[in-house]
């Protein structure tokens, strides 16, 4: 399967264990004579291999103990963005990280990113992320009449903004910072990504409309460079020195 | 039920929806229905690149093009749709370009190119660099880049939609041939609330993806299970050439993630446990970057012949150790790390086990040049279009050469979006939808509902499971009369029991337990009809091998294979090939 892996031992032998996960569960529909909105922890035992990743025990859970747990995910390599999650206290793709790192022998406490409403068990409502982004401009914004064959652009200009480009829309940034958390404003860090993307892009002009928009309230300078961010970005993206780029691009007001 | 009317609706959010929505939407009131958020598409997950004879490195055009594609396509491909496929690329690229697409660039400034397998200068000469690309994130350019135009021009997105039935005026399998059949809507299950809608329109676009998920070994994500095409097929629509599948050389050993080929178009090379470079016996002219069906039968024949590695023999290994760990970073950054995150190996001085992964659907819902749907081998359905990798247009015909689906996202996806606009444009009205356009979903969703708690012994994932091995086992590099007898039986068997499942989860909200029954129902029909075309095609074909007919057969089955789903099972027919100027001959590199 695109990823179960569950056949490592092709690839040199792996002892199998037994894992326990401890799951944050919301139950939207109330069944079971539960409240409907109901919170409550639920521990599953799943027997895995070293090199399966969180997500092959989700899935173990789901198609074999109780098919009632809801989570998002399509790709299973951390390309898509789909099952941001918030594994052992801390932001992660399921799909990307592996039991062996986790230290399998405690149980392995699995929630919902925070910050956005949560709808049922692992998945939240991302909108609000979603409209964050779109706020931004996020889309080419040239000036001038547009040439006949491609723009032309340097490879050292096309890699000013290289690392931003990465970017999959996981949401683990921006749910791991501790201002989104507590500031119902705050638009968060991927949308300071999304912007850097543009804004130090040679071919785009309208690098002052998004920077404008990032000097307001909900912008840039509510970051506190706790560098959560940074450490949750599972494209290892350098999210705080796109910030601090930014920043400098505000107060010295060139690009 | 909530009923919703529109000129255009777009299923599906990847390259091809998103190209066509560009299109559509500024011509007409279009809505996009999409079961997954539009960046979670696997367009994003192609990595190589986007084919184009820009010539910015080295000469090149588009005949050239057109000609490795037929050639590479073992000569099922229409000529007339390759044709445009090969001339329209240019601007594809430009286009893309000019949205903003981060190309990687040469050194004046130009979008870069660089060589790709079965691309070859003047008919065969020699590699050449026609491959655009940004990294190993070309659709993850390409998926970003679509979707920031889609939010700049407001395009209106039903996220987390899942079509599950089309609607048209009448009956394609009994209207007679030249009779109008039109398409009045779909039917969709909100996943958020549980709620059946309908969308009435006069244009539907077909743009949902592939279906590798009928394979156990895969490189598509766990969303592809063919659901476009298994609508299609319901609606009584034909399907064609789904027994051409294209497994490609390089999916992670055990995992099927996948390595672009760019890996071998940058200079990586196969090796055996020997050590040999065996593909210097396989294709001696371009070796490692010959078409992937003969590297991926390559591969398999190292392995059966006992020259496999690792404890068990069953994969050979990808060498990338001879480039420059910086060169590696700058052009392979990302399946590098997966090699490194998944099977906890250093590229830069160690290989990479590897082993054929399903990759492409050929086949798909047939389609002419302008992206409408056929329902035989003549009539089109009024305003039913399909593109990308659900569609069959046919520009791909036996082999799809690598980074030719990215341009025919691009390519059929805006044709689409203009063709169905205009046709929009051009009536009045839709049909009117039936008072019931909902009972089939409706009536689906319940009686999967009424299974919790009930008598079902059967499960899903289990179910799912032994399909894939059995498609795996059966259906993959190599296929014979009984391998496929084989798989059929077991199909049947398990569409029998699919009949007793029984799901966990009985609430209204994201109920992805009932989704994925709805979708296991598609693969399993699918993999009906993969496994009875190439059961009728007793040649061997680019993807399509069969070892008790080794060659090809040019004068029995230079033809396309229409599957139609009737109350009597399946009804197997042909359907010509458009031949313009190359006269098929041996695909040799
Ligand atoms: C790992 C990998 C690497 C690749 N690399 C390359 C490459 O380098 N070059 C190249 O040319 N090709 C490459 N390919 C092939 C190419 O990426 C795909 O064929 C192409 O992106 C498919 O695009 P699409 O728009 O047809 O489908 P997708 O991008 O898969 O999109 C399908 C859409 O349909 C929607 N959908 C599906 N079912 C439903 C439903 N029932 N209701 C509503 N919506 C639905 C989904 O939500 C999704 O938005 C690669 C493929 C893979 C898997
Ligand atoms: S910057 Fe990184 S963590 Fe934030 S949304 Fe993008 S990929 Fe995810
Ligand atoms: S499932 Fe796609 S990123 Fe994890």
């Amino acid at each position: 399967m695109t990823a179960t892996a569950e056949k490592t031992e092709e690839v040199g032998a792996v002892e199998s264990f037994t894992v326990t996960l401890k799951i944050l569960r919301h139950d939207p529909d109330g069944l079971d004579g539960r409240e409907p909105g109901a919170e409550y922890w639920e521990e599953f035992q799943v027997e895995a291999h070293a090199t399966d990743r969180v997500l092959d025990a989700l899935h173990a859970i789901k198609w074999e103990q109780d098919g009632t747990l809801a989570f998002r995910r399509s790709c299973a390599h951390g390309v898509c963005g789909s099952d941001a999650m918030r594994i052992n206290a801390r932001n992660r793709l399921a799909c990307k990280t592996l039991l062996k790192d986790l230290n399998p022998a405690r149980p392995i406490t699995v929630e919902p990113i925070k910050g956005l409403p949560v709808e049922k068990d692992l998945i939240v409502d991302m909108e609000p992320f979603f409209a964050s982004y779109r706020d931004i401009m996020p889309f080419l914004m040239p000036s001038g009449p547009t040439p006949e064959r491609e723009r032309l652009q340097s490879p050292e200009d096309r890699e000013r903004f290289d690392d931003t480009t990465k970017c999959i829309l996981c949401a683990a940034c921006t749910t791991s910072c501790p201002v989104f958390w507590t500031d119902g404003q705050y638009f968060g860090p991927q949308a300071i990504v999304g912007a850097h993307r543009f804004i130090f892009d040679s071919r785009d002009d309208g690098e002052w409309d998004r920077l404008e928009i990032l000097n307001d309230q909900a912008g840039v300078w509510k970051c506190r460079t706790a560098f959560n961010c940074t450490e949750a970005c599972p494209r290892g993206i350098e999210v705080t020195k796109a910030i601090s780029e930014v920043k400098r691009a505000l107060t010295s007001g060139e690009v | 039920m909530t009923n919703h009317e529109f000129d255009v609706v777009i299923v599906g959010a990847g390259g091809a929806g998103m190209r066509a929505a560009l299109e559509s939407s500024q011509r007409a009131k279009t809505a996009v229905l999409t079961k997954l958020y539009p960046t979670r598409s696997h367009t994003g997950a192609a990595q190589g690149g986007m084919a184009a004879a820009l010539a910015n490195v080295e000469d090149d055009n588009a005949e050239w093009h057109t000609f490795d594609t037929v050639k590479g396509g073992d000569y099922l491909v229409d000529q007339d749709a390759a044709e445009i496929l090969c001339k329209e690329a240019i601007d594809a690229v430009l286009d893309l370009e000019k949205m903003g697409l981060p190309f990687n660039r040469t050194t004046a400034g130009k979008v870069d190119q660089r060589r790709f397998g079965g691309h070859t200068r003047n008919h065969g000469e020699a590699a050449v660099r026609r491959a655009c690309y940004a990294a190993d994130r070309t659709g993850h350019m390409i998926l970003q880049t679509l979707y920031q135009q889609c939010i700049k021009q407001e395009v209106e997105f039903f996220n987390e939609f899942y079509v599950l039935d089309l609607i048209l005026d009448s009956d394609p399998q009994a209207a007679a041939d030249g009779d109008e059949v039109a398409v009045a809507g779909v039917v969709a299950y909100q996943l958020s609330t549980g709620e059946v809608h309908t969308f009435r329109a006069k244009s539907v676009i077909f743009a949902t993806g592939g279906a590798g998920k009928v394979f156990k070994t895969t490189s598509n994500a766990h969303t592809l299970t063919g659901d476009g095409m298994g609508i299609a097929l319901r609606a009584g629509l034909p399907l064609e050439d789904m027994e051409f599948f294209q497994f490609h050389p390089t999916g992670l050993a055990g995992l099927g993630i996948l390595l672009s080929e760019a890996a071998r178009g940058e200079g990586g090379i196969l090796r055996n446990s020997e050590g040999e470079r065996f593909m210097e016996r396989y294709a001696p002219t371009i070796k490692d970057l010959a078409p992937r069906d003969m590297v991926a039968r390559a591969m398999a024949n190292e392995v059966r012949e006992g020259r496999g590695c690792g404890p068990h023999k069953d994969y050979v290994l990808l060498d990338l150790t001879h480039l420059e760990p910086a060169h590696i970073d700058e052009k392979l950054p990302d399946i590098t790390e997966f090699a490194r995150t998944y099977l906890g190996v250093e590229p830069y001085t160690e290989p990479v086990p590897v082993f054929p992964t399903a990759h492409y659907a050929m086949g798909g819902i047939p389609t002419n040049v302008n992206a409408e749907v056929l329902r035989n081998n003549t009539d089109v359905v009024k305003g039913l279009y399909a593109a990308g990798e659900c569609a069959c247009v046919s520009v791909h015909g036996a082999n799809r050469l690598g980074t030719n689906s990215l341009l025919d996202i691009n390519v059929f996806g805006r044709r689409a979006g203009i063709a169905a606009a205009e046709y929009a444009n051009s009536v009045d009205a839709a049909p009117e939808l039936p008072a019931d356009a909902d009972a089939t979903v409706a009536g689906l969703v319940a009686s999967l509902r009424e299974t919790v708690g009930g008598d079902g012994t059967e499960r899903v994932a289990q179910i799912r499971k032994e399909l894939q091995e059995t498609m795996d086992m059966n259906v993959q590099v190599f296929r014979t009369a009984e391998s496929l007898a084989e798989a059929a039986g077991a199909v049947k068997g398990l569409r029998e029991r699919f009949a007793s499942i029984a799901i966990h989860d009985r609430g209204q909200r994201f109920n992805t337990d009932l989704l994925e029954a709805v979708e296991l129902g598609f693969l399993l029909e699918l993999a009906e009809v993969v496994i009875a075309g190439a059961d009728g095609r007793k040649e061997s074909r680019g993807g399509h091998y069969r070892e008790d007919f080794p060659t090809r057969d040019d004068e029995n089955y230079m033809q396309h294979t229409m599957a139609y789903a009737t109350p009597e099972g399946l009804r197997m027919d042909w359907k010509p090939v458009v031949v313009t100027k190359y006269q098929p001959m041996e695909r040799k590199y």
